[in-house]
This record gives C-alpha cells, structure tokens and sequence, in this order.
C-alpha cells in the first residue's frame, strides 16, 4: 500500500505534500510522488510552408525536424519536472515520512491516475490543477472527472495544511458512505481525530436508526464520534456544520447519485468539491 | 465520437487548416488532370474525383489532416477497363471498389497491414514515382522543341522559387507563368483543353450506364480488387505517416470504411476510384494543416477554382503539368532508400528492388505488393530457420549417443534438422531431446518420423524426451490451443 500524490507546479503543490506527509506517516506507508507531463506537440508551430513544393526526401526532413523541435521542448520540461519531484520530496521528507518514489509520467491526469492508483491507499491531489485561476476560480470539470474516474479514496487539498483534529463525515446512509465508513474502520487515518457524523435529513425512523448503527460502528473501532441530524439542503447544511464544528475536514461517499440525475439537478459532491474550504476525502 | 473531439478535429486549427487546404487545392488540380490522362478518362472525371473524395473523407476519414483524391495509383489500375470498356464501367468499377473497401473496414482489416513489411512500403513508394515518372514520358515525344525549355522552365520555378518565397505555392506560379507565356507568345505546345473535357458545372449524380448482370460483375470485379488493394494500401500507409508527423493516433478502419464510402459516393458522381496521397498530405501538414478542415477545404476549393475558371484552366500548356509531375515524381520517391541499399540487410533490400520491378512491369501495384509481401514472408522463414541447432554427446561406453535439439523446427528448418543426425554410427541406443525445439508444422513432425524410423531400422533403440511439450506449439493441429501456453511449455524458447 502506498499513499499516491499528485504534484504540479501549481500553488496547491505544497499543501498537497503536506497532506500525503500526514496521511503516509498517520497509516505508516510510503509515498509516490507522481507529476504528470503534457506531452508538447510543437508539430503545429513549425514554420508554415505553403509553398507546395516536394523536394528530396521532403518527408523525412519535415518529421526529422519535427521531432527535433519537440525534443527541444520536452528536454525542458522534463528538468523542471525532476526539479519540481525534487522539491515535493524534501517537503514530505520535512513531514517525516522515509519512503518516497519519485515518478515522472506522461499523459493525462485520469489516465495516469487509473494506471498508478491499484496500491494506493489513498489519492491526494490539489483542488485546482495547473494553469488555473486564482484561489477564487471555479473548480474545473477535469477535478470531477479525476474523482469519478478514480476508485480508491482521494483527498482533495484546501490550499495549506492544517492539522486534522476534527472531522465531519456527511453521511446519506447510501452505498459510498457505508464504504467510507468501512474505509475509517479499517485504516487509522483518522483514529486521533474527533469524528461528527452529519446526515442531512428530516429525521425519519430509519435514517436515525442508520445513522446511530453507522456512529456505533465506527465506535466500536475506537474512533470517538459523535452524531447529528439536520434538515435542510445538503449543499448549506454542510458547509455550514463544518464551519460551526471548525471540522478541519470533510468526509463523503462520491457521487450517490446517477450521472443522469447529476446533469439534471446538480450533484452534491460537485458543489462540496467546488465552495469546500476544508480539505475532502471522498470514497467512492 | 466525443462533441469536443469532433470540434478539435474540425475547428482547433482554422487558419493553419484553410490556408493549407488552399494550397493543397491548388496542388491538386494538375494532378487531377495528369491522373485523368494516365487513366484515359476526360480531366473532369479526375476534378470530379478529387473534389467528391477529399470532400467525403473530411467528414468519413479516420485520420484527419491527410488528404484523399485521385491518385496515381488507382489510374494506372484502370487504363485497360476505360480502354476496352469504356467510361461507364469504370464508374461502376469505383463504385464496387468503395463497397469492398467498406465491406473490409467493418471487417478490420486494416490488421492486416502488419504483413506489409517497410521494405514493401519503400518500394510501393519509389515504383508509384516511376510510373508517375513513366506516365509523363509520351507527353514528351513526338512534339515541338518547344516542349523542352518549358518543361525546365517550369521545373526552375518550381524548384527556385521557394527560396525567394514560400507564401505562395511554386507549382502554381510555374502553371500561371507557363500559362501566360504561351498565350503571349502563341506557343505551338498542347494544352488541357486538347486533352479532354474540363467540368463547366457541378457534378450531378448519375447511374453508371451498364447492365446489371453477371457479366458485368466479371469484367469489374478483375479491376475492382487491385484498386481496393492498392486504395486502401496507399490510404494506410499515408494515414502511419501522418500520425508520425503530429504524434497522434488515427483509426485506420474507420479510414478504410471512410475510403469506400468516398468511392461509392464518387462513382455515383462521375468521378473515378482514388486514395490518400501520400505527396498531397505531406505538402497539407508542412503547410500547417492538421485538423478535417483542410481536407474539406483542399476538396470544396478545388471544384470552386475549377468551375469558376474553366476556360482558363483548358489553357494551361501540358509541358507545364509535365513539370508538375515530375516534381510529384522526385517527391515521392525515397532517395534515402538507394543510399540504404548499402547499408540495409540485403533481404530488405531484395524486397524493396522486387516490388518496384514488379510494379514498373505491370504497371499494378496490387502485383508488386503481392510479391513484395510473400518475399518478406519466404525470407523471414529461411531466417528463423537458422535459429536452430543439434548438439550431441555420446557416452563412455560408446552406446548411447544424446541428441539435443533446440530452436524452430518448420518446413524450411526440416531438412537441416534430417540431415543433422549421424545414421553411420552402430548405436544401441539414442536418446533425442526435443524439449527445447519447437515442431511447428506437419514438416518437422515428418522429419522426426524418418529419422527415429532410420534409427529403429539400424537396430538402435530410440527415446524421445520431451514430445509432447515440443509438439504443443503445432499450433494448427492443435486448433484452438492457447499460443502463450504452448511456449509456456518450451524452455528452450
């Protein structure tokens, strides 16, 4: 097992070291720091020539020259990409953490993240790639394509590190929370934590009953937890809990519902990703 | 497909695309009208072609960015159809080939390719020049000296003026110069007009005037599979190339399928069978085009400049086109490939030479490919052949010799593996070691057979170790046996 972080040159990279440095040393498992490359293609911004001509072998010059260029290009890409490796494991070594691979792929996010994610215990990544906006700028679709296209537990990074001493779990009594729920069973990530079960409902027998069973559970496995219900709409409630609680993160099953009913009403995992200020942990 | 691929195909690269479809059009007009000549036909039924493909492909292609019309190759499959029967099945021949190819698109194909070696390739491309090269050899005879200094005329600006400028496409100044020079000066050379009529409209659909019938079937089928061949040959070919350049995948069956539907679509229209071309899409993507635009543009323009010129087009002088050609010509052949003839196995080498000589002597690529490809296959044999070997020791005593074999038995290994057995030994017993051999075929089973039987009638006993592992790779006995299996059980692989 492994706790897998993605970096990048973005302002998140930091608080994203942070993170993978808590959560490897709080599950006590090493580190892969993964940066993804964009390949550069510089085949369009060759000269163009539109003198129609066909010389001598036009066509192995024009590719011999293509390809020099992009070597050119990808050559400065890939130091800064070691460089910034580099950097992102003195950071998580600072945080005490011993084992730490540094991997250099290219490609797409959600492509690598699928290839590299099988031992991982835990994803962590920034809410906001590179070449986004400032720290006001809206979430980008590829954040939720990377959480739905993943199927191990990801941490999403606010901007800087804070101590996890409090955390809200915002259970619907759905399938992807009972999960988070086992996932809090069976790892330690959060056993020093003081745990708030949070389910937004209008408090019918059985969601009271799902919820005490839930909080009992995690009991059981010595996490100290204790259980709330509220009503009202889950995008407000539960912002609003995690600021009363100051819960320093926030636990969710992904994606409850349909990606039909999500184009249609709106998903509550994507507006929690997007106006979250604590970090999130989701589990799909 | 996804909405913001197909937007990125189409509209990620506007200007590069329009800019570059234009000046593939205006390279694609004088090829249209030589490869009409080539093929027999009027230069419409060319002009026709090349609009309706390229125009086809930008939206059925599965490789954007490369550039399909009439071509060189398929032409030169079809002079004797138009010869000995005419216009109409020539159409009816295009539009069957579109079928096949679809029909062998669906049916993936396109895997097929991996049989075609590089050498083959090298040679498809180097014989396709020097038919271009051929074609333009009787505009060249039996006409007035004035032909001659036109043709250098033309071939000196082509060549000359990119270095003044590459804004414009030379091939074009040299056709308008040539043009102008020949009307001023009331030169006696032909011209387009002599060879054929020129469209004064756009092309109208249209049933190929033949008998539905058997006989009919007969007389295009013949011609109909060499040009799916060779289409879709040149097509793929053309399509590696062009993923070489811009580092991007392409879907080569949906190429295939995108082939056949432009050429049923072009038969229908008037126009005759083509492909992609490897010279038209290298001169797309090194003047900037990448995405499905600059083929619809290259195909659209094209049918623009030609019905809105038409009289003018008629007047361009043939030792211009001749020109034009022979540029084509020195472009597609790969001169790298003479200084690799040095250097390159000579098996390559003998591949490569055969293919062009086939095709230079009949004048069909579908032949020279053929060969080519079966060539590969006879040497790529006789290699592997020689990755085996029989070692032997023979006990203290004298009576007992060991055999080990190790490496590929197959038919064209069998007779080595006989002769590697020493039968004038008196033994009481041989001990033959096969577990590190693979026995391909029925051959090399054979051959196991005669020499345990030589043995036996010796009065030598005879053990054979490890059988059944080394005959588990005959994998055409076997049926459905597991390939990755059968080695599983060889260590001697």
């Amino acid at each position: 097992m492994k706790v897998l972080a993605f970096v990048d040159s973005s302002h998140y990279a930091v608080s994203v070291c942070d993170h993978a440095a808590w959560a490897a040393s709080t599950l006590s498992v090493p580190v892969e720091l993964l940066h993804v490359l964009e390949r550069h293609r510089s085949d369009a911004r060759i000269a163009a020539d539109r003198s129609g001509r066909l010389g001598i072998d036009t066509r192995e010059t024009l590719l011999a020259q293509i390809v020099a260029l992009d070597e050119q290009r990808n050559r400065l890409a890939h130091e800064s990409g070691r460089h910034l490796l580099d950097e992102a494991a003195a950071r998580v070594r600072q945080g005490g953490v011993e084992g730490i691979t540094q991997r250099l792929v290219h490609g797409t996010l959600v492509d690598n993240l699928r290839e590299h994610e099988r031992d991982a215990a835990l994803v962590v990544l920034g809410k906001e790639g590179e070449g986004a906006g400032g720290p006001d700028s809206h979430l980008g679709s590829n954040l939720e394509r990377v959480v739905r296209g993943s199927h191990r537990p990801v941490l999403v990074t606010s901007q800087s590190f804070h101590p996890i001493r409090r955390f809200l779990l915002a259970f619907d009594g759905g399938a992807s929370t009972g999960r988070a729920i086992d996932f809090l069973v069976n790892h330690p990530l959060l056993s020093d934590a003081e745990g708030h079960l949070l389910m937004v409902s209008e408090g019918t027998e059985s969601h009271r009953y799902q919820l005490e069973d839930a909080s009992t559970r995690l009991q059981a496995s010595g996490l100290s937890v204790s259980h709330h219900l509220r009503s009202g709409e889950p995008e407000h409630v539960i912002p609003q809990a995690v600021k009363e609680m100051e819960a320093n993160l926030l636990v969710m099953g992904a994606f409850g519902h349909s990606r039909i009913r999500n184009l249609m009403v709106g998903s509550t995992t994507t507006a929690l990703l997007a106006t979250s200020t604590v970090p999130l942990l989701i589990i799909r | 497909m996804r909405v913001g691929n197909w937007r990125a195909e189409w509209f990620g690269n506007i200007r590069g695309d329009v800019l570059a479809g234009i000046v593939v059009a205006l390279a694609l007009i004088p090829e249209a009208i030589a490869f009409s000549i080539i093929a027999g036909v009027d230069p419409k039924v060319g002009l026709y072609a090349s609009f309706s493909i390229a125009v086809i492909i930008a939206f059925a292609g599965g490789r954007p960015g490369m550039i399909s019309a009439a071509t060189g190759a398929m032409a030169l499959l079809m002079v004797s159809l138009v010869r000995d029967h005419g216009l109409e099945y020539l159409f009816a021949a295009t539009i069957l080939t579109g079928v096949l190819q679809v029909i062998a698109g669906v049916l993936g194909l396109a895997r097929v390719m991996r049989f075609v070696s590089s050498s083959v390739m090298t040679g498809f491309v180097n014989a396709l020049a020097i038919l271009i090269f051929m074609a333009q050899i009787p505009e060249l005879q039996g006409v007035g000296w004035q032909t001659y200094p036109m043709v250098v005329a033309g071939l000196a600006i082509i060549y000359l003026l990119p270095r003044v400028t590459t804004a414009v496409p030379s091939p074009l100044v040299s056709i308008v110069v040539l043009t102008i020079v020949t009307l001023i000066l009331g030169l006696d050379v032909r011209t387009v007009d002599n060879m054929g009529e020129l469209p004064s409209s756009l092309p109208v659909f249209l049933l190929p005037d033949v008998p539905i019938n058997l006989e009919t079937l007969m007389i295009i089928l013949p011609y109909a599979l060499p040009l799916t061949v060779v289409g879709l040959l040149e097509s793929l070919m053309t399509a590696s190339i062009i993923d070489d350049f811009t580092d991007t995948g392409s879907d080569k069956n949906r190429e295939s399928t995108g082939q056949g539907i432009a050429n049923v679509a072009t038969g229908f229209l008037g126009g005759m069978a083509g492909c992609a071309m490897i010279g038209q899409s290298v001169i797309n993507v090194k003047s900037g085009g990448r995405g499905r635009l600059s083929t619809f543009i290259a195909g659209a323009f094209l049918l623009v400049l030609v019905v809105g010129l038409g009289d003018a087009v008629g007047k361009v002088p043939m030792p211009a086109l001749v020109a034009v050609m022979i540029m084509v010509s020195i472009g597609t052949f790969s001169w790298r490939s003479l200084a690799n003839l040095r250097t390159h196995p000579r098996t390559s080498s003998v591949v490569m030479l055969a293919t062009v000589a086939v095709v230079v002597a009949t004048h069909n690529l579908a032949y020279g490919v053929l060969v080519g490809v079966l060539l590969s296959g006879i040497f790529f044999a006789w290699k592997i052949g020689q990755i085996f070997g029989v070692h032997s020791t023979i006990s203290d005593d004298g009576r007992l010799r060991t055999y080990v074999v190790t490496g590929q038995v197959f038919f064209a290994s069998a007779e080595s593996f006989l002769s590697a057995f020493d039968f004038d030994e008196a033994l009481d017993q041989v001990c033959i070691d096969v577990s590190r051999a693979h026995f391909w075929d029925i051959s090399a089973v054979a051959a196991l057979d005669r020499v345990v039987l030589k043995f036996r009638r010796d009065a030598t006993e005879v053990e054979l170790i490890g059988m059944n592992e080394a005959s588990a790779t005959i994998v055409d006995r076997l049926g459905i046996h597991d390939k990755v299996d059968a080695l599983d059980y060889v260590p001697g692989h």
